[in-house]
């Protein structure tokens, strides 16, 4: 009995803490229809803050936490809203996903940065751990409080919302923006009112961790996953349900701790390693199911988005794919083997992001599951890729498919953050479980082996005979497996299965009652997806020769979906863009310029922030920017002098490798106001500007769509419908 | 525009042009309303009569063009600013938050300045069923309810200028009338009003002026009895 209660109480103070988290995660997604993917963060955030104030500076409690809980908190709720989420108003959800998980990977590098992570830091519960009796069952005031606070906040945010008229302006917000601003209301402070409230829950529920965890960035960043379940019951709207589903989950997670020992007794699997860390598995199991099962509720805010990525053409793609191989040739040639390792990795990664290009790019799913796909690919490649057989890869590909057509199943009905929570789910639940297994046997006869509790080494491929164990093969196999999968998704994008992509992304109801099989296509691109993931896992492994379960947690996967969005998911350059970004930032800067490594840190979250700008991505405008070079013959021709003259200077140790690079790198540049100088307007130009005359050949079904209607085109329409004028409009005309 | 004197105008579109993304869907409109009037907006599916009363009230930003309201150049004001000013515009259909109760509803609409107390007196006394209905949450109330509720907001704020979208939409003719019958008083105390509707005879009774909107341009304005022929023509294409 008394077990019991110790555990019950250990449940019911977890579940108030993810309450605490939850009930300010619902808050601003329901205001504001930003899933805030950082809360966690921001609560780690304040954890860190408070403990700065706290026991570093000696403060006493009360004025730490109203410092803390009061002040900086709310306000950085409303800097959050005032300087990022109010841009997102009318952009797609992978866009909105981004910047949130940028945020996410912002505070942790930023808290890494100030509070160095190798350092142990002394916490302490409140009341020095003092407790009391409660029916022979020691209670600390800490627990006690703890629980009373999430009652509080409850009646708080119920008082909030029904009594305050602010409360009740968030929650007209929520029902209909226009008409509250009709009505006087200003719902840009509903919504920072709502940040401020939901940042300092996060800070509060962060703070109330201290003293029974360890403070550490990443973990206490990440608990709110537990909390995003708790929230999934509540159907991100309702808070009762959300506080019924914390309460769920805590007393979940602190059951499993007694009954797997009592269960162990009389079933002899409990006892088994594959349980040992099954319970921090326990909430996103529960968040998985919750999904699946769960009617979701109508996304808010499915509006026109504002993103538009072009088709690629063939030619096009062919020379991209031609200079990525030949640049991966000439400047592998005359880096270090450390370099080129680093280069190898680029493409590798780039493979990984390249994934993600027809899943979230064209049909418009989100999955941050990416890595850990790849994680799944690299294992397969170190276990059944046996001294660089290329079968390896093979099976990388066919294993990644079958769970990634598996993973699609549950994940049909999903779309949004819902899909992009189920995804990751899945990715936490490999990352905190699966892959820390030993190796096991599924029904007697399968043996699986995985990580084998540390890390597992991968041969690099041999294909045809060619050993491709040298650093430098490496970046050549890299950029050619990135080349020929690139052009097979550009293949892709434009068959006929692209556009079926496209459709569905457009709008699933319409396919489906186009007649349009659903169901068949998402499994297909989801497993074609997991697939390039896996392929790309494989050769990760490859290049790094060894890996570990650490290598493909679900935080590290974060960036390279944060990148590909920022390049443009929807282009093969995306793809190229996130390797490369990844690369850079985390090992070729950090070695080049070892001054800038905090920043870095931080970097990949600001970039990512800042899409909130421009939703195509960053290759888009890069694309345009470059637009005038490629129209231009003259600008043309002085690139590829420029490049082969700089080619040769450095085939011929002219020069070194630095001078190359910047001596590239100005050609390029100037490249740009050549080609504006010898501009001659390309017909295609013109058509593309918007107002363009009524000359121009749009196909008649676009006109009105790429471009206005104009009084020609009306006068057109109706000579060839045989109406006249005066008809049309009556005397009213004249 | 309009034969009324020019000091009385209360609300002034000049050239005003509006697009949805590259599609312009206004061309250009002159529109005037004067004080303590009722002007009727009229014209066929599409014509562009809603996105004015956007525009105007500020959800919309025109393209080009000047808005002008009591003499004031307001074009670029927010919505929530103009609603504070005095502007009360219900919009087509959907004039309540579904998820709010009656009461809450009627509690947002103080941010005009009005207290709660005057707006729930003003609303219950002109249509006493919301009384009955005050904790009762708006989604739940039949359309025409809902209507009243809408209507409630507009006139128990006291608003200088009332854009009313398509009151009649989904109501019957009997509520329809009556609420024309409030809308003619609520003028005859000095509001300007703005109507748009589709069916023209109702808002025809008691509108000073009407003006046929066609593809996004005003294409005739008048006293009411002069324009019966041109609507049919507007609507019918005869
Ligand atoms: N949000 C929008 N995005 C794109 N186009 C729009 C949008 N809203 C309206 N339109 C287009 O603008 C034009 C004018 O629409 P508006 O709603 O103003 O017409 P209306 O005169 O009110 O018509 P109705 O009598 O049917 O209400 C229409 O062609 C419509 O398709
Ligand atoms: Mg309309």
């Amino acid at each position: 009995m008394s077990t019991f209660l110790t555990f019950l109480i250990t449940g019911l103070t977890t579940a108030a803490i993810y309450a605490v988290g939850a009930s300010g995660l619902v808050l601003t997604y329901t205001t504001t229809g930003v899933f805030n993917f950082a809360h966690g963060a921001v609560g780690m955030f304040g954890a860190f803050l408070y403990w700065q104030l706290r026991f570093d500076w000696g403060w006493p409690a009360p004025i730490a936490l109203a410092i803390v809980l009061l002040v900086m908190a709310p306000l950085f709720g409303v800097f959050l809203e005032v300087a990022i989420m109010r841009n997102l108003e009318g952009t797609s959800e992978a866009v909105r996903l981004v910047v949130s998980i940028s945020l996410l990977a912002a505070l942790v590098g930023a808290a890494n940065w100030i509070w160095d992570p190798t350092q142990n830091r002394f916490t302490a519960s409140f009341f020095e751990g003092k407790g009391f009796d409660f029916f022979g069952t020691r209670v600390t005031w800490h627990e006690a409080a703890t629980v009373l606070i999430a009652i509080a906040v409850a009646i708080g945010l119920r008082f909030v919302l029904y009594n305050l008229r602010a409360g009740v302006a968030m929650r007209a917000t929520v029902d209909d923006r226009p008409l509250a601003a009709l009505n006087g209301a200003r719902s840009d402070r509903s919504a920072m009112l709502a940040w401020a409230i939901g940042c300092s829950l996060a800070a509060l529920s962060g703070i109330l961790f201290l003293g029974t965890l360890a403070l550490d960035a990443g973990t206490l960043s990440l608990l709110i996953v537990n909390a995003y379940a708790a929230a999934m019951i509540g159907r991100l709207r309702s808070l009762p349900m959300t506080f019924l589903g914390a309460l769920i989950i805590g007393l979940a997670e602190a059951f499993w701790q007694i009954y797997r020992n009592d269960l162990s007794q009389h079933f002899h699997v409990f006892t088994s390693t594959y349980l040992d860390t099954f319970a921090s598995a326990i909430a996103v199991i529960i968040l998985f199911v919750v999904l699946w099962l769960l009617p979701n509720p109508r996304l808010r805010g499915h509006s026109r988005v504002r993103e538009f990525f072009p088709t690629p053409s063939l030619r096009g793609s062919l020379v991209f794919v031609g200079i990525v191989i030949a640049g991966a040739a000439f400047i592998s040639a005359w880096t270090t083997q450390s370099h080129q390792i680093d280069l190898a990795n680029v493409f590798a990664l780039g493979i990984i992001a390249l994934s993600l290009v027809p899943l979230t790019g064209f049909a418009g799913q989100v999955s941050l599951a990416s890595l850990s796909f790849a994680g799944i690919g690299a294992v397969t490649m170190a276990h059944l890729g046996g001294g660089g057989d290329p079968l390896g890869l093979l099976w990388a590909a066919l294993i990644c498919a079958g769970i990634g057509a598996l993973v699609a199943i549950p994940a049909l009905r999903l779309s949004g953050i819902y899909l992009a929570l189920a995804t990751a789910a899945f990715a936490v639940m490999l990352d905190r479980w699966i892959f820390n297994l030993p190796n096991f046997r599924v029904f007697g006869w399968f043996n699986v082996k995985l990580f084998e509790q540390g890390s597992v080494a991968v041969t690099r491929l041999k294909v045809f005979g060619l050993d491709t164990s040298s650093p430098r093969a490496q970046v050549v196999l890299g950029a050619v497996a990135f080349s020929l999968i690139a052009l097979f998704v550009v293949a892709l994008r434009r068959s006929r299965f692209g556009r079926r992509l496209l459709a569905m992304k457009d709008s699933e109801a319409a396919c489906a009652t186009l007649g349009m099989n659903l169901v068949g296509t998402k499994v297909a691109v989801f497993a074609l997806s997991a697939a390039i993931a896996g392929v790309g896992g494989a050769l990760y492994g490859g290049v790094q020769q060894s890996v570990n379960a650490q290598m493909f947690s679900f935080i590290n996967g974060l960036p390279i979906f944060m990148l590909a969005v920022v390049g443009g998911i929807g282009a093969i350059g995306g793809a190229f863009f996130a390797g490369i970004s990844l690369a850079l930032l985390t090992t070729i800067l950090p070695d080049v310029v070892p001054s800038l490594s905090h920043l870095l840190l931080i970097t990949p979250g600001l970039i990512g922030i800042s899409l909130g700008r421009n939703p195509s991505g960053a290759v888009s405008q890069i694309r345009e920017g470059f637009a005038p070079m490629r129209q231009s013959k003259v600008a043309l021709g002085f690139l590829a002098a420029s490049l082969t003259a700089i080619v040769v200077l450095r085939s011929t140790n002219t020069i070194a490798n630095w001078p190359t690079f910047f001596a590239a790198l100005v050609v390029l540049v100037a490249s740009v106001p050549i080609g504006e100088m010898f501009a001659h307007k390309a017909p295609a130009e013109v058509a593309e500007e918007p107002g363009a005359g009524a000359g121009a050949e749009i196909p008649l079904e676009w006109v009105g769509i790429t471009r206005p209607f104009t009084d020609e085109d009306v006068r057109q329409m109706d000579a060839a419908l045989g109406i006249s004028e005066v008809e049309m409009y009556g005397a009213a005309r004249s | 525009m309009t034969d009324a004197p020019v000091q009385d105008i209360l609300l002034e579109l000049r050239d005003i042009r509006a697009a949805y993304e590259q599609i312009e869907v206004l061309h250009g409109v002159n529109l005037s309303v004067p004080a303590a009037s009722v002007v009727a907006l009229l014209g066929p599916n599409g014509a562009g009569k809603s996105t004015t009363l956007r525009v105007i009230a500020g959800l919309h930003a025109p393209t080009s063009g000047t808005l002008v309201i009591a003499g004031r150049r307001v074009s670029g004001a927010r919505a929530d600013d103009l609603a504070r000013a005095g502007m009360c515009l219900i919009p087509e259909g959907k004039g309540v938050f579904p998820n709010l109760t009656v009461r809450e509803n009627l509690r947002m609409a103080t941010y005009t300045g009005a207290s709660l107390h005057h707006v729930e007196e003003t609303a219950y006394a002109r249509f006493p069923r919301l009384k009955e209905r005050r904790k009762q949450t708006a989604g739940t109330l039949s359309g025409g309810e809902q209507q009243m509720l809408a209507m409630a907001r507009g006139l128990a704020v006291d608003p200088a200028l009332l854009l009313l979208d398509e009151l009649s939409m989904g109501l019957a003719p009997i509520i329809v009338e009556e609420l024309y019958e409030i809308v003619a008083q609520v003028a005859r105390d000095g509001v300007a009003i703005l109507v748009v509707e589709q069916f023209a005879r109702t808002v025809l009774g008691v509108a000073d002026y009407a003006a046929i909107m066609v593809g996004g341009r005003i294409v005739n304005v008048g006293a009411p009895s002069e324009l019966e022929d041109e609507l049919s023509a507007a609507y019918l294409g005869a």
